[in-house]
């Protein structure tokens, strides 16, 4: 049949049926396009949805309120106390303590992924010559497909030892060994980041700073470092982004005590590691389980924010070098 | 061109708003039946046996003997802890729930509700918790006050307890765990743990955290012991030091064993029942002492 249509009219028939190809083919990848961002916003909406009752149920007000995520209860001394025990007599749900264990981690994480990156970034771009870039560069960028489990087991039988024995540690599982882990997992993102900033700063600057009688050195920290800026400080954020949504290198390495304080030789428990310790447990529609949603959600805003910041960096800084993203 | 791709598109949303609506709250209890499962058939041949860490090892000995006896038959054991399991019984995604404690009253409620049928509890095992310290660690026993102190958080030096001057480094489970459960209502009487109990999943993550640390504590089964040292637990400061072992546990002489329980909603019938009456008998007790728990006391 086609065979006949095509023999009258070769070339409107060919046409018509690409412009018919074509529309059902465009109109596909658009639904799969507009799909994707469908599903966020159903995921957000349902992360919602779940975490809803907490400001609206009586039911979950005996046991919890927003306002008590965030009070303390109190010892039978009259002791402020900030503790997160949901399986108990008296549930107590408070946040703090997860929320500052998932800065304290994601902190060390950023404190050594950030320096090795962008200084391999800076080699890798400025320094190493085409030959052992193409080594270095897929290299690092492989780690980022080292299973978080691997590093995590990696972290609580090599690492945490040595930790211990170095640093002399309180606890053998720590936020500085579940940090540390973590910094493996955001090199790459970091890595990759910076190095496309600074590879995105147009060569005249080189040479022109070259040709004014710079060394190499000053070139690059005065003038490549500089212009690149705004991209490393992306490739921060969203190593930052990273940091904080991962979830298993955590529940392995950081011992998940919920502590509130500053000290990183101590055990810390991240808001990822709680809800994927506690969610498989609870009951569905119980306070805990509206929490721990209301903890996604939290966790969500949070990623969110920090990406789009990240991307806007990324984004404001391809346009001021007159690059087209 | 934008009529078909919108159509497109609302259609995947709905289907994807579909998927949304069956995970909401509102789970259909219409469908189960009264043994414990989907489907009413009395002679089903699969079953998912789902809960406790502590005996997911036990359950899937039992379900292998039980599958190599019974062709035909498909049990599923799945571990996640007594509570996850107690969830699976009340949303009824399981057929039988192992669990390392006993319910508790509210969600027993929660089954009736939910499932329309009354939680059935068989005791199918008997399991010593053993208190472990580290090999290198001089301390040999411990009494329960003591015990409670140190978890807590009233004692925080090995030496108060007979041991060297050195801070007490605390392991435990995570709350959906039954030995967490168990632990906490018999040694803690209900109050909190110490907010520096670092919480691990399964016991035998206990068990290699405390194997890495001289001055660790930690509690979980008997069927662990592995490179650590269970200590001799005094039920009072006046009473004698008891090790945990067979005799001891089914004698009741030892103060921390416990009970193994599965749990169903309503009477188990059919396949659920023969499975059940199985692991009582004498060919699933005698699969128990394999795996480091112990038979039921006889009678």
């Amino acid at each position: 049949m086609a065979m006949d249509l095509a023999r009258g009219t070769p070339e409107r028939s060919l046409k018509r049926r690409r412009g018919w190809v074509d529309r059902i083919m465009e109109g596909a990848i658009r639904a799969v396009a507009l799909l994707s961002i469908a599903a966020i916003l159903l995921i957000l909406v349902f992360v919602g949805k779940e975490a809803l009752p907490l400001l609206t149920s009586a039911e979950v007000h005996r046991e919890v309120t927003f306002g008590s995520l965030f009070a303390p209860s109190h010892s039978a001394a009259g002791e402020a106390l900030y503790m997160w025990q949901p399986v108990s007599e008296v549930p107590k749900y408070n946040i703090l303590p997860l929320v500052v264990g998932s800065i304290k981690v994601t902190l060390v994480s950023l404190f050594f992924a950030v320096p090795l990156s962008v200084g391999a970034a800076v080699f890798v771009s400025e320094y190493a010559s085409p030959r052992l870039r193409e080594i270095i560069k897929p290299a690092i960028e492989l780690l980022a497909g080292v299973p978080s489990v691997v590093i995590g087991f990696f972290a609580l039988i090599v690492m945490a030892t040595w930790v211990q024995t170095v640093f002399g540690t309180e606890h053998r599982l720590n936020a500085l060994v579940a940090g540390i882990g973590l910094s493996f997992a955001i090199c790459p993102i970091v890595f990759s980041v910076s190095e496309d900033a600074l590879r995105a700063v147009p060569r005249t600057y080189r040479e022109a700073a070259l040709a004014m009688g710079s060394t190499r050195a000053q070139a690059v920290l005065r003038v490549v470092l500089p212009a690149a800026a705004p991209g490393i400080a992306a490739s921060v954020v969203l190593g930052f982004g990273r940091a904080i949504g991962e979830t298993m290198i955590v529940v392995i390495a950081s011992g998940n005590a919920a502590l509130l304080d500053a000290d990183l030789g101590r055990s810390a428990r991240t808001i990822t590691a709680t809800i994927a310790q506690e969610l498989g447990e609870v009951v569905i529609g119980s306070a805990h389980y509206d929490v721990l949603f209301a903890l996604g959600a939290l966790l969500f805003m949070a990623t969110f924010v920090v990406n789009l910041v990240g991307e806007r960096i990324v984004h404001g800084m391809r346009r001021r070098l007159g690059i087209v993203a | 061109m934008r009529s078909s791709a919108s159509l497109a598109l609302s259609g995947a949303a709905t289907s994807l708003l579909l998927l949304l609506a069956g995970c909401t709250r509102t789970e259909p209890a219409s469908t189960l039946s009264a043994d414990g499962g989907p489907g009413t058939a009395a002679d089903k041949t699969s079953l998912s046996v789902k809960g406790s860490d502590t005996m997911v090892i036990l359950g899937q000995r039992w379900a292998e003997t039980y599958m190599k006896d019974n062709p035909g038959i498909t049990i599923q054991v799945t571990g996640g802890g007594s509570g996850t399991g107690i969830a699976a019984l009340i949303n009824g995604t399981t057929d039988v729930c192992e669990a390392s404690r006993p319910m508790k009253d509210a969600e027993k409620t929660q089954v009736q509700s939910k499932r329309g049928a009354p939680a059935v509890e068989v005791k199918v095992a008997l399991d010593a918790l053993a208190v472990y310290v580290n090999e290198k660690s001089p301390v040999r026993e411990i009494s329960v006050p003591a015990l409670h102190k140190i978890y807590v958080g009233e004692t925080k030096n090995w030496k108060d307890v007979g041991g060297p001057d050195h801070a007490i480094v605390l392991y435990g489970r995570e709350n959906n765990s039954g030995t967490y459960g168990y632990f906490k209502e018999h040694v803690l009487e209900n109050k909190d743990f110490a907010a520096s109990v670092q919480t691990l999943a399964g016991t035998s993550a206990v068990v290699s955290a405390v194997k890495g640390d001289a001055f660790g504590i930690g509690y979980g089964g008997i069927a662990y012991l592995e490179g650590i040292r269970a200590l001799r637990v005094k039920k009072d400061d006046a009473s004698p030091a008891i090790a945990p072992s067979l005799q001891t546990a089914q004698q009741g002489t030892y103060p921390i064993a416990r009970f193994l329980l599965f749990y169903t909603a309503g009477q188990p019938t059919g396949t659920t029942q023969r499975f059940i009456d199985w692991v009582k008998g004498p060919a699933g007790q005698g699969v128990i002492e394999q795996v480091g728990y112990y038979p039921l006391p006889k009678g």
